[in-house]
């Protein structure tokens, strides 16, 4: 177990370093991505540039940057090239916002989605389970920033209510219930399109499981059928669903909630990450990519692991 | 007379599918009583398993009919209620599967597996189910018991599966244990321990077997009495000697036929019987073995009943053929020379 773990970490800051370099590596390369002249401004002349390419070390060779840039990202002193802020504050404060929008939409998400999916199986074939896969599919093709810009206009502009604030977070410390009443629209908005998906992925491994040999098996030893719903059916469609809700998760808490935090104005990870996008800002952007490389990285360990208990055939042993 | 515990009764069972209707099972009918052991032999699609399925209320669906009667002990299983169902699964009667390898929960120790049932159907606790299973395991011949019963299935081979899945069946001393195919998957040396075990345990545990096998060698050994299917009925029912010494239908004989032997000359193949079961949407006319059959004649466009039709009272069979006629036939054709010629 130990070797396991230690394997995996190590492979994890291997991970880390790919991914960084990777995108250090197309951010140099994009049309427009030399910093200098952008920050040089409109009026500036070759020697401003050049005195900036200088300052930052921009006529080192690319491996000597990168190694910089990373040495600065991990001191915790690296600063943005447009608003000379520094990188690691700028997430960290961002990160109450993120977390909060991803730990009640996941729970939103995983809750209704399990409940949809055996609502829908348990009714195979029937009106219920024909309605439950049309609004799913409907969830799954609503685009996050059109169903936000909607859910806004109706329930927080006055078409036709107004009872929902608009946007803005407000730290959980500060006040707790509008906390909860700013989250409600974004929560839902993001968790609509993994409702739908994780319904029909659930139903999909129900019916599946439900014709097993092992679910015979269990109602001939005269198990009642609520017993063998949940503990011979449930159970073993379930555990796939781990795997995608554990990389989702990580997905999302890594800043993927981009559009989200962006329609609703929550300034979280994501939103940081579209401002720096939008400038070319490459510090920003990479200490935002370690930041979310960090979280995938970490729970594909915890889905490991928690897969290896829900399934006890792929236990190390 | 031993107790009766099993009655079957012009039992009728279809599956409404998009191509029509299945007629899986056709008017069977038998009988089981304590401490017998009663073989149903066939090809698949033969309606064996359906038979047996049913008998547990395991093929009930919005797409079943059932018509005809399955009494346990007197009462009809076909108009219990679910839970009256749930009383008598794994509790009065149980059931052993074809395939251990799947039949297991791959998430659940052996011993969570075959405490289940216990806990379930005698409210025991946990220590007490446990001990339960630890024996039962001991019965049925898994060595380190104590330390097996913490296993999960995938830690046990093939032959142990099976033995769990007896222990698990045998885990609240039913009255009957239907056996559906309990060898087919197993290795032929497995096979024959698996057979004797069920007959040992069948006396310590004072029940009736149901055993269900395509496999006339198997049900040899233990069974008391033996049915042979095809396309849902019953087309022959004897005694297992007078069975095997004075088969009467032609599909009979073909099974037995499809048996290998060493004890005659060498033979260029193995004999099987020509043709696949008919299907069950669209029988055929008359006897539903004539279109495979290499003695069909006129009368066979009319279906024979089940009757008696030789010395033996309790000896049925469906064939117009006279019994000097089969007996001629039947050496011939036993033996493989029919096919060759």
């Amino acid at each position: 177990m130990l070797a396991f773990i230690i394997r995996r970490l190590l492979g994890a800051i291997l991970v880390l370093i790919a991914v960084s370099f990777i995108t250090y590596l197309i951010f140099v390369k994009i049309p427009g991505g030399d910093p200098a002249p952008r920050i040089a401004g409109r009026t500036a002349t070759q020697q401003n540039i050049e005195d900036i390419r200088q300052k930052l070390h921009l006529n080192d060779p690319f491996y000597e940057q990168y190694w910089g840039l990373m040495k600065s990202l991990f001191s915790g002193e690296l600063v943005s090239y447009s608003s000379q802020l520094n990188v690691v504050d700028q997430i960290k404060q961002g990160i109450p916002a993120t977390f909060s929008l991803c730990i009640g939409a996941g729970i939103i998400w995983l809750f209704f989605g399990i409940l949809v999916g055996l609502i829908s199986a348990v009714t195979a074939g029937q009106a219920s389970d024909r309605v439950i896969t049309v609004l799913a599919l409907i969830g799954i093709s609503m685009p996050v920033f059109w169903l936000g810009l909607i859910v806004r206009y109706l329930f927080a502009q006055g078409h036709p209510f107004a009872f929902m604030p608009d946007g803005e977070y407000v730290p959980i410390t500060q006040n707790p219930w509008q906390w909860f009443v700013h989250l409600l629209m974004p929560w839902w908005v993001l968790a609509v399109l993994f409702i739908g998906f994780y319904g029909r992925v659930l139903r999909g491994n129900i019916l599946d499981t439900i014709n097993e040999d092992y679910v015979r098996t269990a109602k001939a030893k005269g198990l009642p059928q609520k017993r063998v719903l949940v503990k011979h059916v449930l159970r073993n469609s379930l555990i796939p669903i781990v795997t995608l809700f554990g990389l989702d998760f990580a997905a999302v808490l890594g800043g993927s909630a981009i559009l989200t935090e962006t329609v609703f104005n929550l300034k979280g990870v994501g939103w940081y990450a579209a401002q720096a996008v939008g400038d070319l800002d490459l510090p920003p952007i990479m200490g935002v990519t370690i930041y979310a490389t960090f979280f995938i990285v970490l729970f594909s360990v915890v889905v490991d692991l928690v897969y290896a208990y829900l399934d006890p055939r792929i236990r190390p042993t | 007379m031993a107790e009766r515990l099993v009655e079957v009764k012009d039992l009728k069972v279809q599956f409404a599918t998009e191509d029509g209707i299945v007629k899986a099972v056709d008017g069977v009918s038998f009988e089981l009583d304590r401490g017998r052991v009663l073989g149903i032999v066939g090809e698949s699609g033969s309606g064996k398993s359906v038979t047996s399925m049913t008998l547990l209320g395991l093929t009930r669906d919005k797409n079943t009919r059932f018509e005809g009667e399955v009494l346990y002990k007197g009462r009809n299983v076909l108009e219990m209620n679910e839970s009256e169902l749930q009383e008598v699964r794994g509790n009065e009667m149980s059931m052993i599967f074809q395939d251990p390898m799947t039949s297991l929960n791959p998430v659940y120790t052996v011993g969570a597996q075959i405490c289940e049932a216990i806990q379930v159907h005698e409210r025991a606790d946990k220590r007490v189910a446990r001990r339960r299973a630890v024996d039962l395991l001991k019965q049925v011949g898994i060595p380190n018991a104590e330390s097996r019963v913490d296993n999960y299935p995938h830690e046990f081979s093939g032959g142990m599966r099976q033995r769990a899945m007896i222990a698990m069946a045998l885990a609240c001393n039913p009255d009957v244990l239907i056996a559906d195919e309990p060898t087919t998957a197993l290795d032929v040396t497995i096979q024959a321990q698996i057979i004797e075990l069920i007959d040992r345990l069948k006396d310590e545990f004072n029940s009736a077997v149901i055993l269900i096998t395509h496999d006339l060698g198997v049900v040899a050994e233990i069974a008391d009495e033996i049915i042979v299917m095809y396309a849902g009925r019953v087309v022959e029912r004897a005694a297992t000697r007078q069975l095997f010494y004075d088969p009467q239908m032609p599909y009979t004989w073909g099974l037995l036929g499809s048996i290998p032997r060493l004890d005659r000359e060498k033979q260029e193949r193995l004999h099987s019987i020509e043709g696949t079961p008919p299907s069950l949407i669209r029988m055929p006319v008359g006897c539903k073995f004539r279109p495979r059959c290499p003695f069909a004649f006129d009368k066979c466009m009319e279906e024979p009943d089940l009757v008696n039709r030789v010395e033996e009272p309790k000896h049925l069979d469906r064939c117009w053929l006279s019994v000097p006629e089969k007996r001629k036939l039947r050496e011939a054709t036993i033996q493989g020379e029919v096919a060759a010629a």
